[in-house]
């Protein structure tokens, strides 16, 4: 732990805080008591399902919904042009905060033209979902097949088709940004490599798919929606406006969610399209995407390509990095968060962990004939890491330095912060040293090397990899969502209420989807008010319960999340301490709360229960002197002052072993040390990591959502779109390195992508230390065996 | 994802399946584990009128040994395949071959039959009974047909059995005590479906292949005979020179699919791999014994 950072009441011996503890919810869950959305049957509920567009982009010249409308069950068939009639107005998905970007409008389901294969056409609601999808059949749509756009490499040029006329060509975004001067770094370095990566588009695949349940009470004119969201205000915003209810008689529920990854913080036409029809039709009405509409419409992501470029001197020095990354997007940017984070993202952390001076970054994000694209966890991060850090293993390789030495000599020095990153961003409370000599202890290195030595010797070909990063967390409300004029809170706030009995209630504004948000919050909660977990009550995700907030996105939820739950604690403790201190005649500051009573600091014999002080509290206040006015409740509500993001840090090992015969790689351990601050729950905090990491893994080494030339998505199946299994999966070991961000007093930092963030970074630069001595090298994710057979000239 | 509507019949005797399958011709089809048919059901891959439930059918399933040819009921499941004693002792290229196979909660439910019956060219039973000369038994209200594994297989998930028979059992020769046999496949993924495997059956005597059955699978629309490979290696000592004749020999032997797991010349590539390494280990094998 940071020597600097002063012993508060979390780091009392015995504390809730730096514990262990299962979920709640895991309970729950493994005893086939979860509730999600789809558990939640009020009576007369209709199912909604869709006509989608097969065709990747097609003009729609006629419907014919009257066949369907005769079919048993039907209550109500939409077509685009209808349900927009419902609407204030399509999405335009852009930020102002992205200087110049542009998007078509959308609207939720597809009017005069389908811009994408899976784009909804038709809403039908029935009885059930085989009903709706038996009379979806019978819906006749006439398209007109127009010419699609599917390569982002000449999505630009002249000749190539433009998707939406009105935008003059098929550019989102661009962007660039330079710091120093990298054409002199280039010209006076004694090494420069450059190469190409590619990277191919993925999807969330949570376990729940996207799910909503739609209730409109017209003698209320209430609007109450159950669905699978990590952000129920901002779900609550979007959908009143657009449907044009007033916010406050929109209450949005998130029960249990089971999985998210930035799938979850977006808005899809499809769910509007239904809650339109539990509106017209004053009946609940639920959409429950299957996996093929999981695959054909939940947000795509990490469809990129970058060229990169590192120069460094004959001493193993960085001194520049530049890249241009090329981003393909889908036929409209997402609504309301856009499809330019990504490449944004790219730019912002690409070579981030290292202490170099000349930067430069352009990107131009294009439009496609496909799926929209948006956050998808750690965003833009398993991008740039894969080409920082592979650049600065040819970087090393090329000076004849040991990888590990090479970022020895380049990493921001421990001692040297806060500082600006070449990128321009501020980076703060980093441990980029520290990380690196606990993952050569960790990892054997010395030892490691040696074994891989020998296996060469044997013909069995092993890599060892290593991937530095840093990864941006809790982003702050001078960044991109409030700035940039999105209806999402970046700060977030507790409220937290003794009950009479001395129970706890805590109400969060961040949400769990399995990770156990609601958990961290009550240790939290409990550390700090000195009572049993069992004490407090963690309620999350409706927002007719939680004050306002932005919910749990980009590792922010313990950050930000945690610190109001901290500092609401706190509150409540001091009012709970001055009441103790009116009814036992003591001072405030003498008195300590310990598992549930008010002791004498340093002493353990209860003097007053917090029962007791919530009885008198709330029953018997006549016992009270009138100036104690006391609502046992506090809240409080925290945010970023000027920071774009709490920035995280951190190194990845890998070791594999590449059979190079079939191109087949085998993951044999795997290390992750990072610095996410104070860590609250080990276990939470290292399960989040190894999950992490398999996501990226999956992203590494199977997972594409490929698309033919016309636009058809080939596999929108589990059979054929492959995610990572734990068979395949190594161990994954985990040491946290905790300094305190300064920017809370909880100190807490985000830990839920950064195993994403560099797992394909450091798996890739294992498979080309595998490859290395064959002439091989991959450039290319997934690494498929045919890419590994390819570069070693095989096939 | 849900099923088109159909009627669903659950057979109580193999007469009344076979009855049941000669009345609705095309448009019934057998059930039997559902982990294959289920799941085209739900994405409306395909709509037949009725299923006819063979679960019930109890003399459909068993495993027995009875001169020396193993008889495997159509609706054993996979499950009982893998954990057979009389599998294990007889018939090891399955035993082996049943590891490769899905995962518990398929196997479970799934049948040999069914995979069988259905033929996806990368499924490894199928390359297991070419592999093992075996007889497939159909029957209908006309009577029952024996057919070789050879004349089974016609295509991509095309067979010799008609619409109206029902595959009733697998009958398969022992393996012969000085036989080695030896199953490869390569799935990105434990139990997926194989993007190249082999079913290798020989007698080895001092390292020379005196007989030798090699099926491919995975890379070609149906399980394929290696014939030139398998005769670039018969009667010949095992030797690197010979390896190399084998794989060379197999260009012929073979057409690969290119599909979402790579392409013809990958494939191609990979089973020439995969005869290496099984030779190798069938005369490893041999030694051992
Ligand atoms: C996730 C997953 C992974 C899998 N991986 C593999 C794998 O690695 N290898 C593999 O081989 N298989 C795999 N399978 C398929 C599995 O083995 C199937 O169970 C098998 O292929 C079909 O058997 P079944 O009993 O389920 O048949 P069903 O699904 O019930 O039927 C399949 C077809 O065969 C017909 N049929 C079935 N029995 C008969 C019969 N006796 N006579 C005539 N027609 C019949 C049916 O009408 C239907 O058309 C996988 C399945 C899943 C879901």
């Amino acid at each position: 732990m940071n020597k600097e950072t002063p012993l508060t009441l979390l780091d009392k011996p015995n504390s809730y805080v730096g514990r262990t503890l299962s979920r709640d919810a895991a309970k729950r869950a493994v005893a086939g008591r979860g509730r999600y959305t789809d558990d939640i049957m009020p009576a007369r509920t209709l199912h909604a399902a869709f006509v989608r567009s097969p065709y990747g982009h097609a003009k729609i010249l006629s419907i014919d919904v009257e066949a369907a409308k005769q079919q048993q069950g039907v209550a109500l068939v939409m077509t685009g042009a209808e349900l927009a009639e419902m609407c204030t107005g399509p999405w335009v998905g852009t930020l102002v905060c992205f200087d110049g970007m542009k998007s078509e409008p959308q609207h939720p389901m597809a009017i005069d033209r389908a811009c994408w294969q899976g784009e909804p056409v038709v809403m039908v609601v029935a009885t059930s979902r085989a009903e709706a999808e038996d009379a979806a059949e019978l819906v006749t749509v006439e398209y007109e097949e127009l010419p699609v756009v599917i390569d982002k490499e000449t999505a630009l040029d002249p000749g190539t088709p433009i998707i939406h006329p009105n935008l003059g060509d098929n550019l989102a975004f661009e962007k660039t940004i330079e710091t120093g001067d990298v054409e002199k770094a280039v010209a006076e370095a004694d090494i420069v490599i450059e190469d190409t990566f590619t990277f191919g588009r993925h999807t969330a695949v949570s376990l729940e798919p996207r799910a909503l349940l739609a209730e409109y009470d017209p003698g209320t004119e209430r609007l109450t929606i159950h669905t699978s969201s990590q952000c129920p205000h901002m779900i609550q915003a979007v959908f009143a406006r657009t449907l044009g209810v007033p916010e406050h008689n929109v209450r949005i529920v998130a029960p249990d969610v089971g999985g998210s990854f930035g799938l979850k913080i977006h808005t899809f036409g499809d769910e509007i399209a239904a809650t339109a029809a539990a509106i017209k039709l004053a009946r609940p009405v639920k959409f429950i995407a299957d996996r093929l509409e999981s695959f054909a419409t939940d947000i795509h992501a990490r469809e990129n390509r970058v060229k990169g470029r590192i120069a460094v001197t004959k001493e193993g020095i960085i001194t520049s990095m530049d890249i241009d990354v090329r981003s393909g997007a889908g036929a409209y940017s997402q609504y309301p968060r856009t499809s330019v984070f990504e490449a944004n993202q790219i730019l912002n952390i690409t070579g981030g962990p290292y202490a170099h001076e000349n930067y430069r970054a352009s990107t131009q994000v294009v439009y496609l004939n496909k799926v929209p694209t948006s956050q998808y966890r750690a965003v833009g991060h398993p991008i740039g890491n894969t080409v920082g850090e592979s650049l600065v293993d040819q970087a090393a390789a090329a000076c004849g330095i040991d990888p590990m030495e090479f970022r020895r000599r380049n990493v921001m020095r421990d001692d040297s912060y806060p500082r600006i990153s070449a990128a321009g961003i501020e980076m703060r409370d980093l441990s980029h040293q520290q990380c690196l000599e606990t993952l050569v202890d960790r990892m054997g290195y010395d030892a490691l090397l040696e074994e891989q030595a020998e296996y060469r010797k044997k013909g069995i070909q092993r890599g060892i990899g290593i991937a530095a990063f840093i990864k941006g967390t809790a982003p702050g409300p001078a960044g991109y969502y409030g700035a940039g004029g999105a209806p999402i809170s970046s700060q977030d706030s507790c409220t937290i209420k003794l009950e009479p009995s001395g129970g706890v209630i805590c109400m969060v504004g961040v949400t769990d989807q399995g990770q156990g948000v609601d958990t961290v919050m009550g240790q939290i909660a409990a550390a700090t008010l000195g009572i049993p977990m069992e004490s407090v009550r963690v309620i999350e995700g409706d927002t007719d319960a939680v004050p306002y907030g932005g919910g749990t996105y980009a590792s922010r939820a313990t950050a930000i999340g945690g610190e109001a739950t901290y500092q609401a604690a706190m509150m409540l403790r001091a009012e709970i301490l001055e009441i103790a201190g009116v009814l036992l005649q003591a001072e405030p500051d003498t008195l300590d709360i310990l598992d549930g009573h008010v002791v004498d600091k340093g002493d353990s014999a209860s003097r007053i229960s917090l029962a007791e002080i919530g009885r008198i509290g709330h029953f018997q206040v006549a016992e009270l002197p009138n100036h104690i006015q006391h609502t046992l409740s506090a809240t409080y509500r925290f945010r970023l002052k000027d920071a774009l993001y709490i920035f995280t840090n951190g190194i990845q090992g890998a070791y594999v072993e590449v059979d190079t015969d079939t191109g087949f790689i085998k993951l044999l351990n795997h290390w992750v040390i990072e610095d996410c601050g104070r860590v609250i729950n080990p276990q939470l905090a290292d399960e989040q990591v190894r999950g992490g990491c398999v996501q990226g893994l999956g992203g590494a080494l199977y997972e594409e959502c490929v698309y033919d030339s016309a636009g058809q998505l080939q596999n929108a199946t589990l059979a054929d779109y492959l995610v990572p299994m734990a068979g395949e999966m190594p161990d994954i070991e985990v040491a946290h390195i905790q300094t305190h961000t300064g920017v809370s007093e909880l100190g807490a930092k985000g830990v839920g992508e950064s195993g994403t963030g560099a797992a394909p970074a450091v798996v890739m630069n294992a498979v080309n230390d595998a490859i290395r001595p064959f002439g091989g090298k991959v450039t290319a994710q997934p690494m498929s065996p045919e890419t590994i057979l390819k570069a070693l000239g095989k096939v | 994802m849900k099923a088109p509507k159909f009627n669903y019949i659950r057979a109580e005797s193999r007469q009344q399946a076979l009855e049941l399958l000669d009345q609705l011709g095309e448009d019934g089809r057998i059930l039997a584990g559902g982990q294959s048919l289920m799941p085209t059901l739900n994405m409306r891959l395909s709509q037949p009128g009725t299923l006819i439930d063979i679960n019930k059918v109890t003399d459909l399933s068993g495993i027995t040994l009875e001169d020396g040819i193993v008889r495997i009921g159509a609706m054993t499941r996979h499950v009982e395949v893998a954990n057979s004693p009389i599998i294990a002792e007889n018939l090891p290229l399955i035993a082996e071959a049943m590891q490769h196979v899905a995962h518990h909660a398929v196997r479970n439910r799934g049948t040999i039959g069914g995979s069988i019956a259905l033929a996806d060219p990368a499924a490894e039973m199928p390359a297991c009974v070419l592999a093992l000369g075996a007889t497939l038994v159909v029957e209908s209200i006309n009577g029952r047909r024996e057919i070789a594994a050879e004349d089974y297989f016609k295509g991509l998930y095309e067979t010799a059995r008609a619409a109206n028979e029902l595959l009733v059992e697998i009958l398969i020769p022992a393996e012969k005590s000085d036989n080695v046999s030896v199953f490869l496949e390569l799935a990105q993924r434990h139990g997926d479906f194989a993007m190249a495997g082999l079913a290798c059956v020989a007698r080895v005597s001092n390292k020379t292949f005196e007989e030798l059955r090699l099926v491919y699978f995975g890379s070609e629309d149906r399980p394929t005979l290696g014939a030139g490979a398998i005769a670039a290696v018969v009667g010949q000592t095992w030797s690197a020179e010979c390896k190399e004749a084998a794989a060379n020999a197999l260009a012929d032997d073979l057409d690969p699919m290119t599909n979402l797991q790579g392409s013809a010349a990958m494939k191609l590539h990979l089973q020439k791999v995969l005869t290496g390494r099984a030779l190798d280990a069938a005369i490893e094998r041999a030694e051992a014994v």
